[in-house]
């Protein structure tokens, strides 16, 4: 019965899809509640400033988005993604933060035949063999800001370091890119549990082990309290600690404040890039939240501006799969982190900064840009990705 | 492995433990005195975070938001004692798991509506942010801090509860319930004292491990598992077992999670190893509780003959 | 309750059966008001009536106050997850050994917990439930903390796909309807009376020369196979085994169901996961603090209307 209904409307959009639809229907999953709320937030606020600048539009259509907490949860996620998609209907899901959460509802989403746009997880699993046409991210491929940070420490000359990341697939990836650009020695590995907070075990264990520097991806409140309990410990005056942009953020820095000047972290973008786009960005952003915004802002604005631009280039018929997919897939805007493109799996290729932490001269602490770690950079899997173009 | 990792991680297995121990106390005095199963007891503790968080980022002095979660959560707990709690003390243990499970959902939900979804961050004390050098041994100053903190109330209880009228009270009605109401000295009252003591333990948790972790909905749940824990091991109604138990369960989870995965690691792949380690640890503590169940059903220390 | 003996739980065929129908039609309405939505949610009842069901047993007939149901509900979504990552799809096979397996944990679990009373009882539960937590938790192979996602839902043959919301919510029901007869005979069969007999007088029972703990253990397992079924189910509706299945909130909202639609009747907790799951469903709609209400509504029903939702549980002295 069901199979009928689906059947008969997809018949009916199929017959519609000449026609330009009414409206862009947008679920907006996302983590917004607990200590990783703050990244969920970010996404969101900067995905609303492109929407409210544009008249509640996305490429010329009324968008309604449907805002869901997923709690960072994947069961939470799984169930609230069924009633996206089966009684909002919704054309495009984006917002997902988390990759477990990613991975869970992924799925059903392809299923469904729905778009999902990601404003931030990139795992590894969409990446390679097992791409999908309707997967989108406008974010980065999981491996890319943890490539960077290994190229840096190789070049900057640690010779012996410790990993450590959360125990989900983000965190694998994280330390897989690593290690792919790291050429000294691994000491050790240690996967912490995802949400955990409390670091006392594993900093003693860092400690002990001696390394000439310590790579951390904990990403949200994970971070801020590692990075607090690194300096309560004393750690930071011992050895020198990198991380992926995600966790030597605004939020991070707000929390935790002086200590963490003189900090090195990569990233996709920076506050302080000087493109036209991203001034705008920064300064709006600023204009309307009464903060700077972070590196997962930043996506949420291009998640929004990618969408834009290709419900526009499909002239509204986002009802059209193939339609709407091509029209994703080469869809041009100007993105706040310069150059972007999609590569063949709809990962992006693009450069990775070195940031480091500083003191501007008004007091504030902050990111400051400091050079280019990778230039158009695609990611490691794409060859495996065997799809056909839409 | 050397020395210094050891008794770095003691230190951080006491502290953990002291901390349990201040949840455990309140809940072993309600669980003994008034027979009553609180799964609500955690949620005192998040309201006690909550509460420093607040006033400690207001007023930007730690202590103050801690003296006022304190207060403030103490007067918590002797409402919901004196309005809602008392009349679950003679219901069947199915009511009370009942009616403070939903309690607890409240909570939640009512802390969610306060003071919206996001964690809060409770800041350090200045002071303390940095580590203490002692020896060779690098620690966190405010780590120490919660150790001395914690073996402070630990003594104050004992004080109380083996020196004092109130504690004479509580104790005579820990072994015998019957006998303490029969001496028909405003028993309620009592009551109603120990629950609000109860709460102010659980503030102090709260607001000492409010820097450490992060101030959120749902914090106390955890914990609270782990309390009941510590309390089953110590035997229901003795203060000293809650102590004992929560120290032990502290050392077994923090040796466990680094030991374990250490020892893993010279017969197993380190990933492997690493993965095990934490969940084996968590495991041992049940392990633990189940065997001394099985062994001694009242627990190491029996509060009832 | 009618027929004979207080011990006897009789079907009142006046509302049991015009609920079968509309269930029945359920999916035919649903499409003619172009909401085929909600029967997922209705498939969710279904499930979880089966696993209150359970749980009911020990509770309700058994004096056993389980704080632990959700270790076998887990389980059994586990297993079947585990099962068809290593191939083994078809329903006929995965959902009996979820079964077994869960009633293989029970069997262990009982063993050890059913020495304990009372309140000690209850902890004991919760922690081996919490246990199977991290259990589960702990196998990296097996999806660990994000739990196991699986691949495709179970085979059933005979050209049905599960994949279809319609087929999946008449297996459920067909499923449903049988699991609770069968614990619908259990009760009312000599066992079943033996064991409402425990309930009421342990001490008498054993006195009499009943073998009152393999009655116990029996339940236990039979309690722990039939969640396994519900977890098997569940782990089909999500599409993964989730160690949310296996959390203490779980064994709560269990708990919940069962005392919510009365443990004095057979059927309430059927009624009381539907109460519960449609206020989710509807007061989720309507606030995103849904669980403030459920939390308030249970209060409510333990200080005002003890009796109403346990007769049973009331007329027993204290545990």
């Amino acid at each position: 019965m069901i199979k009928k209904a689906v059947a008969a409307a997809s018949m009916a959009m199929a017959t519609v899809a000449v026609q330009a639809a009414d409206q862009i229907r947008i679920g907006f999953m996302s983590t917004l509640s607990g200590p990783s709320a703050a990244l969920g937030i970010d996404i969101r606020d900067a995905f609303n400033l492109v929407v409210k600048r544009n008249g509640g539009k996305l490429g010329g259509l009324p968008a309604e988005i449907i805002v869901v907490d997923d709690q960072m949860k994947p069961d939470t996620g799984k169930q609230a993604t069924e009633r996206l998609l089966k009684k909002d209907r919704v054309d495009v899901i984006t917002g997902i933060v988390f990759s477990n959460v990613m991975l869970a509802v992924a799925p059903s989403i392809f299923e469904n035949e729905t778009f999902l746009v990601s404003a931030n997880a990139g795992p590894t699993a969409y990446s390679g063999e097992g791409c999908n046409p309707f997967f989108f991210a406008a974010s980065w491929q999981n491996d890319g800001q943890h490539e960077a940070a290994g190229h840096f420490s190789t070049t900057k000359g640690y010779k012996s370091v410790v990993l450590l990341a959360p125990n989900y697939p983000a965190g694998k990836d994280a330390l897989t890119g690593f290690k792919r650009m790291y050429k000294g020695e691994v000491i050790d590995e240690i996967y912490t549990k995802l949400g955990q907070l409390d670091f006392a075990a594993e900093l003693a264990q860092v400690r002990a082990a001696k390394p000439q520097a310590v790579y951390i991806f904990q990403p949200g409140g994970m971070g801020i309290n590692f990075i607090k309990q690194w300096v309560a410990a004393g750690l930071n005056k011992q050895i020198p600690l990198i991380a992926p942009g995600f966790s030597a953020d605004e939020d991070v820095i707000k929390a935790v404040g002086e200590p963490m000047v003189g900090m090195y972290n990569t990233a996709q973008w920076a506050h302080d890039l000087g493109n036209a786009e991203n001034r705008k960005f920064v300064a709006e952003f600023q204009k309307e939240y009464g903060r700077l915004p972070t590196v997962y802002a930043s996506q949420g604005y291009d998640t929004a501006q990618l969408i834009d631009a290709a419900v526009r280039d499909a002239k509204g018929k986002i009802e059209d799969r193939a339609v709407f997919g091509k029209a994703l897939t080469t869809a041009k805007f100007n993105s706040v982190r310069g150059e972007f493109k999609l590569n063949v799996n709809h990962m992006p290729i693009q450069n990775y900064y070195l940031r480091q932490i500083w003191k501007d001269p008004s007091g504030r602490i902050t990111n400051k840009l400091v050079s280019t770690v990778l230039t158009n950079h695609p990611d490691a899997y794409a060859s495996a990705c065997k799809m056909k173009p839409w | 492995m050397d020395a210094i990792l050891l008794v770095e991680q003691a230190l951080n297995g006491l502290q953990f433990g002291l901390m349990l121990f201040l949840l455990a106390a309140g809940l072993t005095l309600v669980f003994g005195i008034m027979d009553m199963i609180n799964l609500a007891h955690g949620s005192l503790y998040m309201v006690g975070a909550y509460l420093a968080a607040t006033v400690a980022t207001a007023t930007g002095s730690f202590l103050v938001g801690a003296a006022a979660a304190v207060v403030g959560t103490a007067v918590v707990g002797m409402l919901l004692e004196v309005t809602l709690l008392r009349r679950l003390y003679k219901r069947d243990h199915l009511h009370q798991v009942l009616a403070t499970f939903g309690l607890l959902l409240m909570a939640n939900e009512a802390v969610r509506m306060i003071w919206g979804p996001e964690a809060l961050s409770l800041p350090m004390p200045e002071a303390l942010a940095g580590p203490v050098e002692i020896g060779g041994l690098v620690y966190p100053a405010f780590r120490l801090m919660i150790i001395a903190v914690g073996i402070v109330v630990a003594v104050l209880l004992y004080v109380l509860v083996a020196h004092t009228r109130l504690g004479m009270l509580v104790r005579a009605g820990a072994s015998n319930r019957e006998m303490a109401r029969a001496m028909g000295v405003r028993v309620s009252t009592v009551f109603t004292l120990v629950f609000g003591i109860g709460a102010a333990l659980c503030a102090v948790a709260g607001a000492m491990l409010g820097p450490l972790l992060a101030v959120q909905v749902g914090m106390g749940e955890s914990i609270l598992i782990l309390a009941f824990v510590v309390i089953v091991i110590g035997g229901i109604g003795s203060v000293r077992g809650a102590f004992v138990g929560a120290v032990l369960v502290g050392m077994v989870d923090t040796f466990g999670r680094t030991l374990l995965p250490m020892s893993l690691r010279a017969v197993l792949p380190p990933q492997i190893a690493g993965n095990l380690g934490p969940a084996l640890a968590s495991i041992l503590i049940y392990v633990l509780m189940a065997g001394v169940l099985f062994w001694r059903p009242q627990g190491l220390f029996p509060a009832r003959g | 309750m009618a027929a004979g003996t207080p011990l006897h739980h009789a079907v009142r065929w006046a509302l049991v059966g015009p609920a079968l129908v509309l269930l029945a039609l359920l999916p035919v309405l649903l499409t003619a008001i172009d909401q085929p939505f909600y029967l997922v949610p209705a498939t969710r009842i279904l499930i979880y009536a089966i696993a209150a069901t359970s749980l009911n047993l020990l509770v309700g007939f058994g004096g056993m106050v389980s704080f632990g149901h959700a270790a076998f509900f887990g389980t059994g979504a586990y297993v079947t997850g585990i099962a068809a990552m290593h191939g083994l799809q078809s329903a006929w096979l995965a959902w009996p050994l979820a079964m077994v397996v869960a009633g293989v944990a029970a069997f262990a679990i009982g063993l050890v917990s059913l020495r304990t009373r009372g309140v000690y009882f209850i902890m004991i539960t919760l922690a081996f439930a919490q246990m199977m937590y991290y259990v589960f938790v702990s196998m990296k192979t097996y999806g660990g903390e994000d739990g196991l996602a699986l691949e495709s839902r179970s085979a059933l043959g005979f050209g049905l796909s599960l994949k279809s919301d319609t087929t999946f919510y008449y297996v459920t029901l067909v499923l449903a309807v049988l699991s609770i007869a069968v614990l619908w005979r259990v009760v009312n069969s000599r066992f079943g009376r033996t064991l409402q007999g425990i309930r009421e007088n342990e001490i008498r029972m054993e006195a009499v020369g009943f073998p009152v703990f393999r009655h116990k253990l029996a339940a236990f397992v039979i309690a722990g196979a039939v969640a396994g079924l519900a977890g098997a189910l569940a782990a089909n509706q999500t599409d993964m085994a989730s160690p949310a299945f296996l959390n203490w909130h779980q064994s709560g909202m269990l708990l919940i169901m069962v005392i919510l639609g009365g443990v004095h009747s057979f059927l309430g907790p059927a009624i009381g996961a539907a109460v519960l799951l449609l206020l989710e469903e509807f007061v989720g709609d309507m606030t995103t603090h849904w669980q403030f209400y459920v939390g308030a509504v249970l209060v409510a029903v333990v200080l005002f209307a003890p009796n109403g939702i346990a007769t049973l549980a009331v007329r027993r002295s204290r545990v």
